[in-house]
């Protein structure tokens, strides 16, 4: 029975650590994009309507991060190639985004499609306690994968050196003959990619369903869990366990009867959030992690 | 490669100029949207932005639903002037509603029209004091202002909806969420026009709205105070060498368009439902951002784009009734606008020159923060 | 010229001025619909009953519909909108537009008004409303016959009088059968919220549930169901496609008939806000006996249960079961009714306790 807890509270999880590992490489690119939410739910829709079409949600896998990055190039062409405020355009983004889902998915509403089913990893499965982590789908393990790799590529490799460069100080990068604006570009492209991949998760894991807004303020908080997370790929899974934990808790402390109005749980996970960002914050470990000039606008002139 | 060029001088005719054009290219994309849906655009076009307008009563009504735009807008101008980013005014909008329900059931029996009065004045506490949350713990622990309000936007829709389904609750509704109606004294009449009369729901409190506008426009262009807030905006430093403090400007802009927004919602309130319940509004808090953009956050301004705006909202429940188009729609005009009404500041502050790969090498990078 | 006339004429009929419907046109009938009508709940329901009264009618109505409109003052002016339009009888579909409906209705006292699941009304609006508590009943008859863990999961939406009446009217059917199974509820705060519902419908089957029912619109809770390998029930209309072996059966809305009969009375010209006293319920509040409700086939059950389903089913609809008639205590061993009493409307209206048979408290 906590075996179940605990995988549930996994699964709430990995949307907010795919969306948030990607918000990450953005912001540690220098760029804030604000668009979580407009983009989870492109990839949402995208993902449920692929595997809808296709009758298989691998393919909706992809395509919801392939929503999630086209959508976020709009942003990146706006931000990187107009120089607007980063803050307003990513405003943009979420209600363009929530919009447009919204219509693209009007009649998808009340459909039913097959979800990822979960692959039991041999032996490893059977483990006490831990075994919930190989009880995962394709997605939930790709998600992990893709945060080891970032964790590795930012740090590790020059790759990630050039990145890290171009979001402390874009006109050092500048100077020594790095690519700010394509590499940016590409951040955000990524970032896109795995929130449309968070998206995806809620129709193709959680619910198999369609429904307006469905991400219910996730985007949000994968912004909050950067923040968090201090820009480390590592403390995004923490953070995102601990709010999929929050969100899980309030359902359980209903069903054992614990007596708190259903609305004060609810508010759970925001509160943390809150509580979070200001421990966080105030530690000055935000200073470790941040890059320097995070929405700040980069342009060449003559 | 493209390159941005400051302008010298930013001429009056691009200021008017943007704003138009970024409408009307939103409704050329908006017509090119609705055309690969399968609707015919111009039919959808004229459903969404004209027949709203068909009657004098629609009128009354366009200017209702801008009301709380042009309130809030006017608030959210504030905050971002100093480069404050509020984006929870819906909650504060919220909380104010709550602050003016608490003045108005607990005074069941009033008649007096400071009835009236003192809700507004407890809405604009409720907002304000909402709006100073993220302000004082951006000021004491750096945090993000922007998720702070945002946060605290959800968990004061959960705390509404406690408190009709709780400790407020109308004892004779049975047990359906609803406070009792509030007295006569506190509700907001509708408005009659000299020489016309009624027209459609306009109350009092779209009057309110201009005021408030009008006294924004006031404040910031020709007091010190919102000089104050515009040049910590624009440039902090020298602000900190005028004397002035960041930490004020923030507090002071939050609690102004916290308590703007909570203003918006006592009038919200009062004027169309005259209870409280779970659902009091609509996204009007985030909408507003938009407004205070389409204004180029002038307050003055922002009666024209809350028309604007309310304008594409009413155009959504036109479309659907007449045409079946989803109303969801009317998001992404807003989103469009919103999208282009920023690259429309761009072009009108810089120039974009396109250049050659060889001189390319040659240009220098600049911040712009 | 005649264009101009018209025009002129909505004009004044949108002040209230004029507001006679010219005859021997076809009757104009607007709803308002909460939610899409593809949501496979609530307004899916709605929508099928519309169907109904446009087949039934054929000819001699025109219908339509507005969606996802918010239970606040947008309401009001959708509501105007349609009476402007020209519609002559408007049906508001959800509980959350009662002040709306109300509020317009007064302003245009020739358009008959519908409202439905509410209590208020007035000389031209008058409300409808489901037993919808007795599919719950039988609903608890199969749940106490076919758990093995005792342990029933029920994920509600709101605590308003009809959830609570669904909850205890489910307990008494589950206590008829089974003393010692019990109901816990989980309040999601939302009628249609995919996600939330399947964390609370995963949750409830990790604290050992294995028969689930809902008073919430999306099918997740019966998928989420399917995959656990326990059962439920489906709410609104039939979710059998989405869950063919989880589905024990649905209560299904059919507000087919309601809406024929007030379209038919306003045709015939005796509209009126209904008949009986003016009770809590609304002017019409009927339910299995009068097809209001009706069950789906019970499927994925042995025959047995199957056939006590069906006694139950047919009790309720020839009146000779009745769900909340004494001996009645609540959960905390209070009386609620004694020996041989009988629940009346108002006191099905008034219910703030749950019954023997539900764990913990009603919220506030």
């Amino acid at each position: 029975m906590f075996d179940d807890l605990l995988l549930t509270v996994l699964l709430t999880s990995i949307p907010l650590i795919l969306a948030a590992t990607g918000e990450l490489v953005a912001e540690k690119s220098g760029v804030l994009n604000l668009g979580v939410e407009g983009m989870m739910l492109m990839g949402a829709v995208s993902a449920f309507g692929f595997a809808s079409l296709t009758g298989n949600p691998y393919v909706g896998i992809l395509g919801g991060g392939l929503a999630g990055m086209m959508v976020a190039m709009v942003f990146a062409v706006f931000v990187l190639g107009l120089a607007t405020n980063q803050v307003a355009t990513g405003l943009a983004l979420t209600i363009f985004g929530t919009g447009l889902s919204g219509l693209i998915g009007a009649p998808l509403v009340g459909q039913a499609i097959d979800g990822l089913s979960a692959l039991y990893l041999p032996i490893l499965s059977d483990l006490p306690l831990v075994g919930v982590l190989f009880r995962l789908d394709a997605l939930a393990y790709l998600a992990m994968i893709i945060v080891a790799v970032v964790s590795y590529v930012l740090n590790k490799t020059k790759a990630g050196l050039i990145l890290r460069a171009v979001g402390v100080n874009h006109d050092s990068a500048h100077a020594l003959g790095y690519r700010v604006l394509q590499v940016r570009f590409l951040a955000v492209c990524f970032g896109g990619f795995m929130a449309g991949l968070g998206g995806a998760y809620l129709p193709l894991v959680l619910t198999p369903h369609w429904a307006e807004g469905m991400t219910s303020g996730r985007g949000w908080i994968a912004l909050a869990l950067v923040v968090f997370a201090s820009w480390r790929p590592g403390r995004v899974i923490i953070g995102a366990i601990l709010f999929g934990g929050v969100t899980i808790l309030q359902l359980v402390a209903q069903a054992r009867g614990w007596g708190v109005p259903s609305q004060f749980l609810s508010m759970m996970p925001y509160f943390a959030t809150i509580i979070v960002l200001v421990l966080i914050s105030s530690r000055g470990r935000i200073q470790f992690g941040a890059p320097a000039h995070l929405g700040k606008n980069f342009m060449a002139t003559r | 490669m493209i390159i941005l060029q400051p302008r010298k001088h930013v001429s009056l005719r691009l200021t008017i100029a943007v704003p138009v054009l970024s409408v009307l290219v939103t409704l050329a994309l908006g017509g090119v949207i609705f055309a690969l849906l399968g609707y015919n655009p111009v039919q959808a076009l004229y459903e969404f932005f004209i027949a709203p307008l068909a009657r004098p009563d629609q009128i009354g009504n366009l200017f209702v639903k801008a009301c709380p735009l042009i309130i809030i807008g006017t608030g959210l101008i504030f905050c971002y002037r100093a480069n404050v980013w509020n984006i929870g005014a819906e909650g504060q909008l919220i909380l104010g509603a709550m602050g003016a329900g608490w003045v108005a059931l607990s005074f069941p029996e009033a008649e007096s029209r400071f009835l009236i009065l003192a809700m507004a004045v407890m809405a604009m506490v409720g907002g304000a004091l909402w709006g100073l949350i993220p302000a004082i713990l951006k000021i004491r622990f750096k945090t993000n202002e922007i998720l702070v309000s945002l946060m605290l936007t959800y968990i004061a829709a959960l705390l509404v909806d406690w408190v009709v389904r709780g400790p407020w609750r109308d004892p004779m509704a049975f047990g359906f969420p609803l406070t009792r109606t509030y007295p006569d004294a506190g509700l907001i009449s509708r408005m009659p026009l000299p020489g016309i009369g009624y027209l459609g729901q306009l109350h009092w409190g779209v009057l309110v709205a201009f005021v408030v506008a009008l006294a924004g426009w006031f404040y910031l262009s020709r007091m010190l105070g919102g000089f104050q807030i515009k040049l910590m905006g624009d440039a902090p430093r020298a602000g900190k060498f005028a004397g002035f403090h960041q930490g004020w400007v923030t507090i002071m802009v939050m609690m102004i368009s916290g308590a703007l927004a909570g203003l918006a919602g006592m009038i919200e309130v009062s004027a169309n439902i005259g209870m409280l319940q779970p659902h009091i509004s609509f996204g009007y808090g985030f909408t507003a951002i938009i407004v205070a953009f389409l204004a180029r956050l002038n307050p003055m301004a922002a009666i024209a784009a809350g028309l604007v705006v309310a304008l594409a909202e009413l155009g959504g429940d036109a479309a659907q009734i007449s045409m079946n188009i989803p109303k969801v729609v009317t998001g992404i005009f807003k989103g469009i606008l919103l999208f282009m009404l920023l690259a429309g500041e761009t072009l009108t502050r810089y120039q974009i020159i396109w250049i050659g790969r060889s001189q390319a090498s040659t240009t220098t990078a600049k911040t712009k923060g | 010229m005649k264009n101009i006339f018209s025009k002129l004429m909505m004009a004044f009929a949108s002040f209230g001025l004029i507001a006679s419907a010219a005859q021997a046109e076809p009757l104009k009938v607007g709803f308002v619909y909460l939610t899409n009508p593809g949501d496979h709940g609530w307004t899916y329901a709605h929508e099928l009953g519309r169907q109904q009264l446009q087949d039934h009618f054929g000819d001699q109505i025109i219908t339509s519909y507005v969606e996802n409109v918010p239970e606040g003052p947008d309401a009001t002016r959708v509501i105007r909108e349609l009476v402007a339009e020209g519609n002559d009888v408007i049906f508001t579909t959800s509980f959350g537009y009662m002040e709306q409906t109300l509020k317009v209705s007064k302003e245009y006292p020739d358009v008959y008004f519908d409202h439905i699941t509410g209590y208020k009304r007035g000389p031209n609006m008058a409300t409808g409303n489901i037993r919808f508590y007795e599919g719950r009943y039988v609903q608890g008859v199969v749940a106490g016959l076919t758990t093995e863990t005792n342990q029933i999961g029920y994920l509600a939406a709101f605590p308003i009088p009809e959830v609570i009446q669904g909850i205890n009217a489910f307990a008494r059917g589950l206590r008829s059968v089974n003393k010692d199974a019990t109901i816990k509820v989980i309040w999601v705060n939302s009628w249609y919220d995919p996600v939330k519902e399947a964390d609370a419908a995963k949750v409830l089957i990790a604290e050992g549930a294995d028969i689930l029912a809902q008073h919430t619109d999306s099918p997740a809770m019966l998928q989420t169901a399917e995959k656990a390998g326990a059962k439920g029930f489906g709410q609104s209309s039939d979710m059998h496609k989405f869950a063919p072996n989880a589905q024990l059966f649905a209560s299904v809305n059919n507000w087919g008939p309601y809406y024929i009969s007030q379209v038919q009375k306003v045709i015939d010209g005796n509209w009126s806000t209904g008949e009986g006293p003016d009770h809590w319920a609304g002017n019409t509040w009927k339910g299995i006996g009068d097809d209001f409700l009706v069950l789906t086939d019970f499927k994925n059950m042995p025959a047995d249960v199957a056939a006590k389903a069906a006694a139950a089913r047919d009790g309720i609809g020839n009146g000779s079961l009745n769900i909340f008639e004494g001996p009645m205590m609540d959960n905390a061993g209070n009386v609620i009714l004694k020996d041989g009493e009988v629940l009346d409307d108002g006191g099905l209206w008034s219910m703030n306790y749950y019954v023997e048979g539900v764990e913990g408290n009603i919220p506030n």
